[in-house]
């Protein structure tokens, strides 16, 4: 029976598993995770998807607001710089392989430049330099129809790899959540080195940092572009999900969602990024659950399925704030500590 | 030469509209620091707010005026005391997404008591268009125009003089310093959300009588103002007047100039452009204080 955790070397105090039995839970389920196909429908083959693109991009913001404290408005943009660059890529003929990857360099370059006025903007004025960022995207995904054709939108072909074509919700299941696994699986590592442990020392203290050898802004520009390189990269998995965007796939209530799950979830944590995002996108499809259950003695709350989205959205955020500020993944580290020392917690 | 100074006219005249939006944000910042998302909501419910009770419960314009003003003070004094006082000390992505979060909550609330229809707006003034010389301009913006002026001068005497005003500007300048010598900073908070909230709605009932009617769309504006704020400076009052003045003009001439150039658009994009670019030379805005760091 453990009685609490004791590291004897500077390797297992650091390990990203804290004990073995972590481990293995994980590998439990990674494995009940790939049987989501096989038990589930089409509808929540979709859901499942869009939950795993989403844990991608929270995970992109989270590198960028949580670890290293610089906050982005922008994040829709770098989303639509992905998906765009897809978009034109796929439809010129460029495998999934090279367009994918490719898509998060557009982005990681889009997140660069915008990424500039860090050098000398903080807080407040940088989230207006990147909220700036977005409506400046927006503006050219609207009127570069060559590229994004215009309001109307794109069409994108079904991603095929090696002649495997992944045309439905089903396959492009098997596509994502590999992906972003591998995703979760960088990120975690990347705070173990010397680039993620910078990042940090920058959202702690950034003059500090600079004084103890930390270039601050060739690392925020880092930030910048391992964050939106991961946005980008969730923007390529969009576009071959959704098969067609247009500019409305990325309004700026998309970056306040990403805001929202990495706030929820818990800032600067990976995990915290993961729960976030699986809520926030379950969250809708609660509502509607609720409603359509609901509706024949309240037969007026499928008319305000819409606004009760909204609210709820806002109100969870809020409640979210006051009573949990470090989010779910605080919450869940409270709840696994209390079981793994029960019933000797002391 | 004539359609140069249509452009600018009608840019100082909405740029009016922009900056007493923008007054209510500074409001808020100048004393506690918290950029107000929420502040285009505030607009849209003080408008939805006047509406209802004019046209529902059949009160005379002025009184039912000051019933606005009235709730909106109570809104912001309820507001600042249940959800923005408990993250006083946290860090800004938590201010600024607590705001975002208020926002939505408003909205949907605005939503689903008055639907997402037009709504005509009581004509509170008439709308016929006067003559400035040579050009036709509306009467609403002249009406918001003068309310800027008036604002703007009372607003300076009341930080100058009036004691609340003179407490605020102590909160602004040093939360401790103002507390150990007798200000009760909570107050001061609650204060700067009520006026500002005032302020907002009575740039609401503005806009639905200029616009003839009030919608969600109103909301977008407090979106839309943030370039004013930033480019005039977060913290100053002067700055925001200038700042909406500017932003107007220079979104005008853009969307006369451009938008067939580029096909229409221009003049949304044009003021974040410029918000770039000026933050790039002046990282405070025009006219904010520049903030010296000491570790």
């Amino acid at each position: 029976m453990l009685s609490g955790e004791f590291h004897t070397s500077y390797a297992s105090d650091m390990g990203i598993f804290e004990t073995r039995r972590a481990r293995r839970l994980l590998a439990v389920f990674i494995a009940a995770l790939f049987a989501i196909p096989f038990a589930a429908g089409s509808y929540w083959l979709d859901v499942a998807n869009r939950a795993a693109i989403a844990v991608i991009a929270a995970t992109g913001l989270n590198i960028l607001t949580g670890f290293t404290g610089q906050i982005s408005m922008g994040n829709a943009a770098f989303l639509a710089v992905g998906a765009y660059t897809t978009a034109f890529l796929a439809n010129h003929g460029v495998p999934f392989l090279i367009a994918c990857p490719l898509s998060g360099v557009s982005a990681a370059l889009a997140g660069m430049i915008f990424g500039i006025p860090s050098l000398r903007l903080k807080g407040l004025y940088l989230a207006m330099a990147t909220l700036a960022a977005h409506f400046i995207v927006e503006f050219a995904s609207t009127h570069w129809d060559a590229v994004t054709g215009g309001v109307a939108g794109i069409s994108i072909p079904s991603p095929r790899v090696f002649g495997f074509e992944f045309a439905d919700d089903r396959r492009l299941f098997f596509l994502i959540v590999p992906i972003c696994v591998a995703l979760l699986y960088f990120a975690k590592n990347l705070f173990r080195t010397r680039v993620g442990k910078a990042f940090i020392a920058i959202r702690d203290q950034d003059i500090s940092a600079e004084v103890m050898g930390v270039e601050v802004f060739r690392y925020k520009l880092l930030s910048f572009a391992v964050s939106s390189f991961y946005i980008g990269l969730a923007g390529s998995l969009l576009a071959y999900q959704a098969r067609i965007i247009s500019p409305e796939n990325f309004p700026l209530a998309v970056a306040i969602d990403f805001l929202g799950m990495i706030i929820i979830g818990g800032l600067g944590s990976v995990l915290g990024s993961i729960l976030g995002a699986v809520f926030l996108t379950l969250l809708p499809e609660f509502l509607r659950l609720m409603t359509s259950a609901l509706s024949d003695s309240f037969p007026h709350l499928v008319q305000l399925l819409t606004p009760l989205k909204v609210g709820v959205f806002g109100l969870t955020i809020v409640l979210f704030l006051i009573f949990e500020p470090d989010g779910l993944a605080d919450f869940w580290r409270r709840i696994r500590n209390w079981f793994r020392l029960y019933p000797f917690s002391y | 030469m004539e359609f140069l100074l249509q452009l600018v006219l009608n840019g100082l005249v909405v740029g009016s509209v922009y900056s007493l939006v923008a007054l209510g944000f500074v409001i808020i910042y100048k004393s506690s620091g918290i950029l107000n998302f929420a502040q285009g909501e505030f607009l849209l419910l003080g408008a939805y707010v006047f509406l209802a009770i004019v046209q529902q419960a059949h009160v005379p314009m002025v009184p039912a005026l000051l019933l606005t003003f009235g709730f909106s003070a109570l809104l912001g004094l309820a507001l600042e005391k249940v959800v923005l006082r408990p993250l006083i000390g946290e860090p800004i992505i938590s201010v600024i997404m607590v705001t975002l979060g208020l926002s939505s909550v408003l909205r949907a609330i605005v939503q689903g008591i008055w639907g997402t229809d037009t709504r005509p707006a009581p004509p509170v003034f008439s709308l016929d268009p006067i003559q400035i010389g040579p050009l036709p301009v509306a009467r609403g913006y002249l009406y918001s125009a003068a309310s800027v002026a008036v604002l703007l001068v009372a607003l300076t005497l009341f930080f100058k003089y009036a004691r609340p005003g003179i407490a605020m500007r102590a909160t602004a300048a040093s939360q401790q310093v103002s507390l150990s010598m007798g200000i009760s900073v909570r107050r001061i908070f609650a204060l700067s959300w009520s006026i500002a909230a005032m302020v907002s709605a009575a740039g609401g009932i503005l806009l639905a009588t200029m616009r003839g009617g009030v919608d969600g769309s109103l909301a977008i504006l407090g979106l839309k103002v943030l370039p004013v704020v930033i480019v005039g400076g977060l913290d100053s009052i002067g700055g925001a007047i200038l700042g909406g003045l500017l932003v107007g003009v220079l979104e005008n001439l853009a969307g006369g100039y451009l938008d067939p150039v580029f096909g229409g658009g221009v003049k949304e994009v044009a003021p974040f452009v410029a918000l770039v670019l000026i933050l790039m030379v002046r990282p405070y805005g025009l006219f904010g204080k520049v903030r010296i760091e000491r570790v």
